[in-house]
């Protein structure tokens, strides 16, 4: 110890001290940090969400802020959720190409993969409901009926019977839903996007949202039947009054025209 | 009759007839009838598709009421409408369902009817503007004029009431608006909505009223005038344009038997023809997409059949205006469109011979028709008038046109605001301009003769083109209209040199008529000295 005592006042006493210290604090830290299973993981998260806010500070940040602010050109973006960023990006809502009454849907500007890059980074900023799995949103199953009147019920008012769209104020507009993949609608339902409001848990449990999707597929997909012939649009009165006027009246008096210009006419000689 | 004639047997046919001659007089009927002559135009035959379809919707419907069931009692559909099993409905809903999916032709005589009343109405709307732009309507035929208007009306309710009666969401809603206008009107409203629906509205009496009032009530009146409006075009003789040889006196055509009843009857196969094709391509009210009714629920693009689209129009365009005095609520946002605008609208129809024959001072016959351009004034007056009606059509369907053109749905409400006022004089004033430079062109060719295509060289270098003289047949046609003279208002004073009192009716007419007849509203059409001038000796100029 007397060795140890002589040479406290040495120079580089302080070094050895310091590096001492340092070699304990990582031990400890190293003897009391999180398994190695779970520190993979967590890195894979955060590498997607890393890839994620790269991806968003292209496309995102001019309009919504660098860190997901939002700004006076669009809406804050913290607890929106996962969902949110989904339906957006996957239905090519956003990016957005211009100003205007409502993002229209347009082609995906980006894969999946990136979708869920974005998605990370934005759920990272606050909690929101997150990407629905399929078995939450898959139809097989659910009641056509029951989706029928939940749909007139809550939807009709702005997408019409079957959902062929429908017009809101200043140009702005409910999509016609023919063709949207049942994710989509189920991620629509559950964020409520640009004008919808937003259906949760709360208000429209999953069996519920399951029923409309399955009622959509029947009326207003590529599977639906239309027993009378051509749906014209199934837009109700005005095509069929249209169709009944251009098609039905306009036959009708070129028949007419047919008829009158066959007659008995003496011939002249 | 020889006693060889009288010795043989009749044939079978001849004694058919002669029983039936001594019991309701025939003969008498057919020797007066079947001789009778009908001028020949298509836009004749437009009254003619108006009947057809009208006989083939009678038809339809009979069928359609062997299985509907006009009550509004609560039932569970099972049939064979997937997405509609378990649902509860009204039995009209399901009997509509059961016609549609279960009754053998069910679906496709629903159509012929439905497809045949929108072309019925169609059918009738364009009859009423050949009759309207072709004068047809003056007397003596203002009577029939006034049946055709009623017809076309009854019509529309018979409509109305006939889409309604299937119970669904989409007529719910139009019954719904159909109450709103009855409820606005002051005082009497709310008693009349009760007693119409037996009670709060739904309620459970209004499909089986609707029912009585569309296959009984409405129709019955409707074939009584329909029955009224051909007896008055046999009695008065069909109308026809001028031409040579044709005057007010006569009808030049062809007889009822055999060349009309031919054609009569194969053109109303043709119509039935087209209407059912029509029925077998294109669905008219799904229903089953629809949905039943229920008063909380409600779908955007809730229109009516497009002959109720006006008064859609009138009550989207509508500012929401209301007066609260003494804790009631005159709703005048629905009352001013509902209750004043839709009757005016369909009224000016009406009373419009009655207006022109008194505005031009005209009391005689006429059998012979104008060409639209050389009554200008008129021809004006109808193309404003379609062209209001148009403007209401597209206030009707302005969510649609948001959405098929991405338009701002405000946008065209209030172009449809200040179009209904706007857009009718527009039309006026151009549509009279375009009638003048008609009957400029008409006065050229008369004086002038035809363009013939044909270019001539003259020795001095210059080219001209050659026109050809018209026959004598077409200068008949061109010229024969007469151009009235407006109404004077007499002299300021009597033979005694008196003031002479002019009353303000007769000034307000004397203005009016000149407006119609007055300067600017005819080009002169040529005489008979500036036709001789003109083609006497020096060739074309």
């Amino acid at each position: 110890m007397k060795k140890l005592s002589a040479r406290r006042r040495h120079p580089l006493a302080a070094v050895v001290v310091l590096l001492f210290a340092l070699a304990v604090t990582g031990g400890l830290y190293a003897a009391f940090a999180p398994a190695d299973k779970a520190k993979a993981e967590d890195t894979a998260q955060s590498l997607a969400i890393e890839e994620g806010k790269k991806l968003y500070s292209v496309g995102c940040a001019s309009c919504h802020g660098t860190g997901g602010q939002g700004s006076s050109d669009g809406p804050s973006l913290v607890g929106v959720g996962a969902a949110a960023v989904d339906f957006q990006v996957r239905t090519g809502r956003m990016p957005l190409q211009q100003q205007g009454a409502q993002a229209p849907s347009k082609k995906a500007m980006y894969s999946q993969a990136e979708t869920d890059q974005l998605a990370a980074y934005i759920a990272s900023l606050g909690a929101g409901p997150s990407v629905p799995t399929k078995g939450q949103y898959n139809p097989d199953g659910a009641d056509i009926a029951k989706g029928g009147e939940l749909f007139r019920t809550n939807c009709a008012q702005c997408h019409n019977f079957t959902g062929k769209g429908g017009a809101l104020s200043n140009g702005k507009f409910a999509p016609s839903l023919e063709g949207v993949e049942p994710k989509h609608i189920y991620e629509a339902m559950q964020t409520g996007p640009q004008n919808m409001p937003s259906f949760p848990d709360t208000t429209m449990p999953e069996k519920n949202k399951k029923d409309i999707i399955a009622y959509l597929g029947a009326v207003n997909s590529d599977k639906s039947e239309n027993p009378g012939g051509l749906e014209l649009g199934g837009l109700g009165p005005v095509s069929e009054g249209l169709f009944a006027w251009i098609f039905g009246l306009g036959a009708l008096i070129a028949v007419a025209i047919w008829v009158a210009a066959r007659t008995a006419k003496a011939k002249k000689s | 009759m020889s006693t060889e004639s009288s010795n043989r047997k009749a044939p079978a046919g001849e004694r058919v007839a002669d029983w039936a001659d001594g019991r309701l007089g025939i003969y008498g009927l057919a020797k007066a009838n079947m001789r009778k002559i009908f001028p020949d135009h298509w836009s004749f035959m437009l009254g003619e598709v108006c009947l057809y379809s009208f006989i083939i919707i009678i038809l339809t419907g009979v069928y359609l009421t062997l299985f509907f069931h006009p009550s509004m009692q609560e039932v569970t559909y099972h049939g064979s409408y997937v997405p509609m099993q378990g649902m509860k409905m009204s039995d009209a809903f399901q009997s509509t369902l059961h016609i549609s999916f279960d009754v053998r032709g069910g679906l496709l005589i629903r159509q012929i009817h439905h497809w045949g009343a929108l072309i019925f109405l169609a059918g009738m709307f364009v009859h009423m503007m050949r009759v309207f732009f072709t004068g047809a309507f003056r007397k003596p035929r203002e009577i029939n004029w006034l049946f055709g208007f009623l017809l076309f009306v009854l019509g529309m309710f018979t409509g109305f009431t006939g889409y309604s009666l299937p119970d669904d969401l989409l007529s719910g809603t139009g019954v719904r608006f159909m109450e709103g206008a009855i409820l606005s009107v002051p005082i009497i409203g709310t008693y009349i909505s009760m007693f119409l629906f037996g009670g709060e509205f739904p309620g459970s009496d209004f499909v089986p009223r609707f029912f009585s009032i569309h296959v009984l009530l409405l129709p019955g009146i409707m074939l009584g005038l329909l029955v009224a409006h051909l007896i008055l075009v046999f009695y008065h003789k069909h109308t026809q344009f001028p031409g040579p040889g044709r005057t007010n006196k006569n009808v030049v055509g062809m007889p009822l038997l055999p060349v009309y009843m031919a054609k009569a009857g194969g053109f109303f196969f043709l119509v039935f023809g087209v209407i059912a094709a029509i029925a077998a391509i294109a669905t008219i009210n799904p229903i089953w997409a629809i949905g039943p009714y229920r008063p909380d629920q409600v779908s955007t693009g809730a229109q009516p059949d497009w002959y109720m689209g006006f008064s859609e129009g009138l009550i989207r365009v509508m500012p929401g205006w209301e007066i609260n005095l003494w804790g009631h609520t005159l709703v005048l946002g629905v009352f001013i469109p509902l209750m004043i605008i839709f009757p005016l609208v369909l009224a000016s129809i009406a009373v419009y011979p009655f207006i022109e024959s008194w505005v031009t001072g005209d009391k005689r016959e006429h059998h012979l028709l104008d060409r639209p351009r050389n009554a200008p004034t008129r021809t004006a007056f109808g193309a404003a008038w379609i062209s209001w009606y148009f403007v209401l059509l597209v206030g009707g369907g302005n969510d649609l046109w948001a959405t098929h053109f991405h338009l701002s749905i405000n946008a065209i409400t209030w172009f449809v605001r200040i179009g209904f006022f706007v857009v009718p004089v527009l039309v006026f004033i151009a549509t009279r301009r375009i009638c003048l430079g008609l009957q400029r062109r008409d006065r050229d060719k008369v004086l002038h003769g035809r363009e013939s295509g044909i270019i001539k060289r003259l020795p001095h270098g210059e080219f001209v083109e050659v026109h050809e003289p018209l026959s004598q047949e077409q200068l008949h046609t061109l010229t024969a209209h007469d151009q009235p003279k407006p109404l004077e208002a007499g002299p300021e004073v009597d033979e005694n040199g008196v003031e002479r009192k002019i009353g303000r009716t007769t000034k307000l007419r004397v203005k009016l008529s000149k407006g119609f007849y007055g300067e600017g509203t005819q080009i002169p059409k040529p005489t008979a000295e500036e036709y001789e001038e003109i083609t006497s000796g020096h060739g074309h100029h």
